[in-house]
């Protein structure tokens, strides 16, 4: 279909149509390309790229499919659920079906190891974690008011939280020398810092587990944050969208827990929890986000914005069937972390065999890749540049530090729950591989560069070797520098 | 629950603390009517029938029929095999093949008089998502966008509440039956311009939400040609399109924009659910098309943030890409809606009132203009609130819909059985005649008193009827003390 483009329309879109607010056009989306051009498959195309920047949640799809053959009545489609299908097709309250409220309540709880009851009636939806990141933005901030956040953090904050709303995020940041933590110190300094700017502060976001660092955070950080978001009288918003990925016992603690440990810590009308079912269960497309808020006002608030961005009710009946039934929920939660342990345990094992380390963490569907050493210089030039390397020639697409707002370079978020153990191994070997041809080359090089030293004292021992060189250097290597051919 | 902690109020958001979002109007007192007595055919008869909810109730058989004798291709397949790929499924395009569908659908429902392509049509969570995303795209905070009154009170919060965008009115009245003039056009420009609003589109709704009417071709081309040469957008909300109840009286705005070959096409947009259509308004379905490549990728782009769930466009694409499906849905649809309007429209004639002219829609535009004490929003208020108490219906009063005259009301029919049409025709008949009765009672016994005629000189003066009329009055008599 022909339509005749007119320029003067660039002129008749609103601002936010036209600025970069969306985040697209980032230089990561190389990575994307790459992969999309020439994605990896185990026979059509096993030397394409493997996919380790997405962060999605594929180990248990088997326990879900066997619970939906043996359940049609969740499906209102089927002989057994049809029944349902006119009073569920009609029902658009955007309160929700009461039975999904409660078992998205049931399963929230049962995620935190029961150690906490969560209200049905303070649950609202919205479109996945992104509409629910956006609507709490809208509640809390007017535009130009501003956001905290501790870096690094997913990239999709700076389009939810900013592009429609108009908000700022002013990054809190935290260094690898103390794994990453958050300070109080931190926190002072980027409060500060907007003050000094003349950008009110409303409130501080922090994702818990940590999305790309895989860690949560200790309840003494917690209680900090939280008498800090107090004292200063802003809102704190959780999003806990990787609370079912943690994969260390019954060590992770919510805010909600901290709120009913200690009631008197906090006004709990600053308290908001962002959550979805897209990590824990594997459901990014179904877009089932939650806003749970202990505060009654942002609760009815949230709830009428949720018309924009209401779940499809065919799923919340099916949610709402699958998240009540307590064997399955307790069996599945149970079952998904041990499958992501052993996931996380396969990869950090193989890499520690090549010397390659990453942040200890025992959360997310990732791990925290310390490639600082592979880097020519501690800049983030070069860690673009490395990142190419990553991409072009081991054939992976892992994410940048930078991409994350890291303050530090050579970091980089690599996903491991979104592939089959076979795809695993290939992936594995491939960094190894790629690590053992540069440690070799590295060895190489080395003594070549004492070689060569001994070699310019004599001539003719310079004309030989210096052959020699060229039949075993790589054009990557230093050494190979118009420089130094022109000394021969 | 909340300890009390003595604190300074804690800051919510302008947006947050701002009324826009509509709900606190006096029109919920008729939800609340009717959520606190719900008319049930056998367990509460005497109960508030709801006459306020536009939905489409009428075909839902034709869609269970579907699904049971499509059982493989809306389930994820045997063994489940679909479902994880289509559980991660989160690409902003959509389903290609619910895309398709789509389309195809939407040609479908103008009867091929249009064509659409699937790389224009974005997917959000319902035209509710659909009308506040358009806006946030064509609008900066602050400007305008001209709307025809009568329009859909959910507008008010869809274009304005997060977006910061302002309504116009573009004044329609009844004597031209509502319709939209060139010079009401220029009037409402001229009114933002005066308000120093930069006017940025024109949103209209066709069918009309709550006419019940479709915009007539010439018209189309008008609204069109001035958009054109004001060099503003035109949002054509035609969530109504499939519940026109004569095919041909049906134009698109597509069908203009072909048959102009497209130019200056990229200044429209479409919206489109299959709420109102297929009766589906739990399952979030909606849809911006544009003519706009710039505000396709962007319009793709923030639907991010209200995308369809994965589940339910699998299900559609299987259903609505069944051509042999959709052909007879539409056909039988459209009879359905048709029989039901006939029955209202006869109905209320017979209890002695008008309504506009319609030809689509879930509801009828019903005049009470005539029986208002004052042709005042008070006065359309006061009847209304009879409704609601005496009669027991929840109708929605034109003044809620930002009508100029007093006196309209939206009365929908798709949304109940037959049977309590007629419940509610019947009731309505009665309340007439009451009125029309208690009308002369009312002046009769002024009247009474003024001349000090006796009771029963009064009956004698009006012969046949007396016996009714004595029994009316002496009831209002008795009331009154």
């Amino acid at each position: 279909m022909e339509v005749a483009l007119n320029n003067n329309t660039h002129k008749l879109l609103s601002k936010i149509a036209i600025n970069d607010g969306h985040g697209e056009n980032s230089p990561y989306f190389d990575g994307w390309k790459a992969y999309d051009t020439n994605p990896y498959h185990p026979r059509n195309n096993p030397s394409g790229v493997i996919q380790m920047g997405l962060a999605e949640n594929q180990l248990c799809f088997d326990l879900i499919e066997e619970w939906i053959k043996n359940h049609p009545e969740a499906s209102i489609c089927s002989p057994q659920g049809g029944f349902d299908f006119k009073e569920i097709a009609l029902f658009q309250d955007y309160h929700g079906l009461p039975e999904f409220r409660g078992a998205i309540a049931n399963f929230m709880s049962r995620v935190r190891g029961s150690r906490v009851k969560f209200d049905p009636s303070r649950i609202v939806m919205s479109g996945g974690a992104t509409g629910a990141h956006e609507t709490v933005a809208f509640c809390l901030a007017n535009r130009g008011e501003a956001f905290l956040v501790p870096t690094p953090y997913y990239p999709g904050f700076d389009r939810d939280l900013k592009w429609r709303t108009g908000i700022e995020l002013i990054p809190v940041v935290c260094e690898s020398t103390n794994n990453f933590k958050v300070t109080l110190g931190a926190l002072e300094e980027a409060y500060d810092k907007a003050r000094e700017s003349n950008i009110k502060v409303k409130g501080l976001l922090i994702t818990n587990p940590s999305n790309p660092l895989g860690t949560f955070f200790d309840k003494d950080t917690l209680k900090t944050l939280v008498r800090f978001i107090n004292e200063k009288n802003i809102h704190l918003v959780c999003d806990e969208i990787y609370a079912g990925t943690v994969t260390n016992g019954n060590e992770f603690v919510s805010i909600a827990e901290i709120l009913e440990e200690f009631p008197t810590i906090c006004n709990h009308n600053l308290i908001h929890i962002v959550y979805s079912l897209s990590k824990d269960m594997g459901f990014p497309g179904f877009r089932v986000g939650i806003i749970y808020s202990y505060n009654d006002t942002v609760v009815n608030i949230a709830r009428k914005m949720s018309s924009f961005g209401l779940v499809s009710t065919q799923t919340q009946h099916m949610v709402a069937s699958m998240l009540s039934d307590n064997d399955f929920v307790d069996h599945f939660i149970c079952e998904s972390k041990i499958r992501l342990a052993h996931r996380h345990e396969m990869f950090i094992g193989e890499l520690a065999e090549v010397g390659i380390g990453s942040l200890e963490s025992n959360a997310g569907l990732f791990f925290w890749m310390d490639l600082r050493r592979f880097l020519k210089e501690p800049t983030f030039e070069s860690e673009m540049t490395f990142w190419r390397i990553i991409i072009n020639e081991i054939k992976l697409n892992v994410s940048p530090g930078s991409s994350f707002h890291c303050e530090e370079p050579g970091w980089f978020r690599v996903c491991f729950a979104n592939m089959d153990d076979e795809t695993v191994m290939v992936a594995v070997e491939r960094i190894k591989s790629f690590v053992l041809e540069r440690r070799m080359l590295e060895i190489k090089t080395k003594a070549m560069a004492k070689n060569k030293k001994q070699c310019w004292q004599n001539n003719l021992q310079l004309k030989l070797s210096s052959r020699r060189l060229e039949d075993i250097m790589s054009p990557h290597s230093p050494l190979n520098s118009p420089m130094l051919r022109a000394q021969n | 629950m909340a300890i009390e902690i003595v604190q300074p109020s804690v800051g919510l958001s302008k947006i947050a603390v701002s009324e826009t979002h509509g709900e606190n109007s006096p029109y919920f007192a008729g939800w609340k009517a009717y959520d606190e007595n719900p008319y049930h055919e056998k367990h509460n008869p005497s109960g508030v029938i709801q006459m306020g909810l536009a939905e489409n109730q009428v075909s839902f058989d034709l869609l269970e029929e579907y699904l049971e004798s499509n059982q493989e291709a809306t389930s994820w397949g045997k063994n489940v095999s679909g479902f994880r790929e289509n559980a991660l499924f989160q690409d902003y395009h959509g389903l290609l093949a619910f895309r398709k569908a789509m389309a195809s659908f939407m040609e479908q429902v103008r009867g091929g008089k249009a064509k659409f392509n699937p790389e224009r049509i974005v997917l959000t969570a319902g035209a509710t998502a659909a009308n506040e995303l358009l806006t946030f795209i064509l609008a900066n905070p602050g400007d305008a966008l001209l709307v025809p009154t009568p329009y859909y009170p959910g507008f008010d919060r869809d274009l304005r509440w997060r977006t910061g965008v302002q309504i116009v009115p573009i004044h329609c009245e009844s004597s031209n039956n509502f319709q939209i003039t060139p010079e009401a056009l220029e009037s409402a420009y001229d009114h933002a311009r005066s308000m120093n609003m930069k006017v940025r589109g024109v949103l209209i709704t066709n069918p009309s939400n709550p006419l019940g009417a479709t915009i007539q071709r010439k018209v189309l081309e008008q609204i069109l040609d001035f958009v054109t040469r004001k060099n503003i957008h035109l949002v054509s909300d035609e969530i109504y399109s499939g519940s026109v109840f004569h095919s041909d009286e049906f134009v698109s705005i597509a069908e203009i924009l072909e048959s102009r070959n497209y130019k200056d096409s990229e200044r429209c947009h479409i919206v489109y659910s299959l709420s109102k259509d297929l009766g589906l308004p739990g399952f979030r379905v909606g849809t911006v098309y544009s003519y706009n490549d710039q505000v396709v990728t962007t319009a793709r782009r923030m639907s991010s943030f209200t995308l369809i769930s994965s589940q339910t466009q699998f299900l559609l694409a299987s259903m609505l890409s069944n051509k042999e499906f959709t052909e007879k849905y539409i056909k039988i649809n459209r009879e359905r809606l048709r029989k039901r309007y006939e029955m209202i429209v006869d109905g209320l004639k017979k209890a002695g009132i008008e309504c506009l002219k319609g030809n689509a829609g879930l509801f009828c535009w019903m005049n009470l203009s005539p029986y208002l004490n004052e042709a005042t929003r008070e006065g359309e208020l006061e009847i209304w609130k009879k409704m609601m108490e005496e009669v027991k219906l929840n109708i929605s009063p034109g003044s809620s819909c930002r009508c100029s005259g007093a006196g309209w009301f939206r009365v929908c029919f798709a949304n109940m059985s037959e049977e309590t049409l007629e419940v509610a025709l019947r009731r309505l008949h009665e309340f007439m005649d009451r009125r029309r009765n208690g009308q002369k009672t009312h002046d009769l016994s002024a009247l009474a008193q003024v001349q000090s005629f006796s009771l029963g000189d009064i009956c004698r003066l009006f012969g046949e009827r007396s016996k009714d009329l004595k029994s009316d009055l002496i009831s209002s008599l008795s009331d009154s003390r």
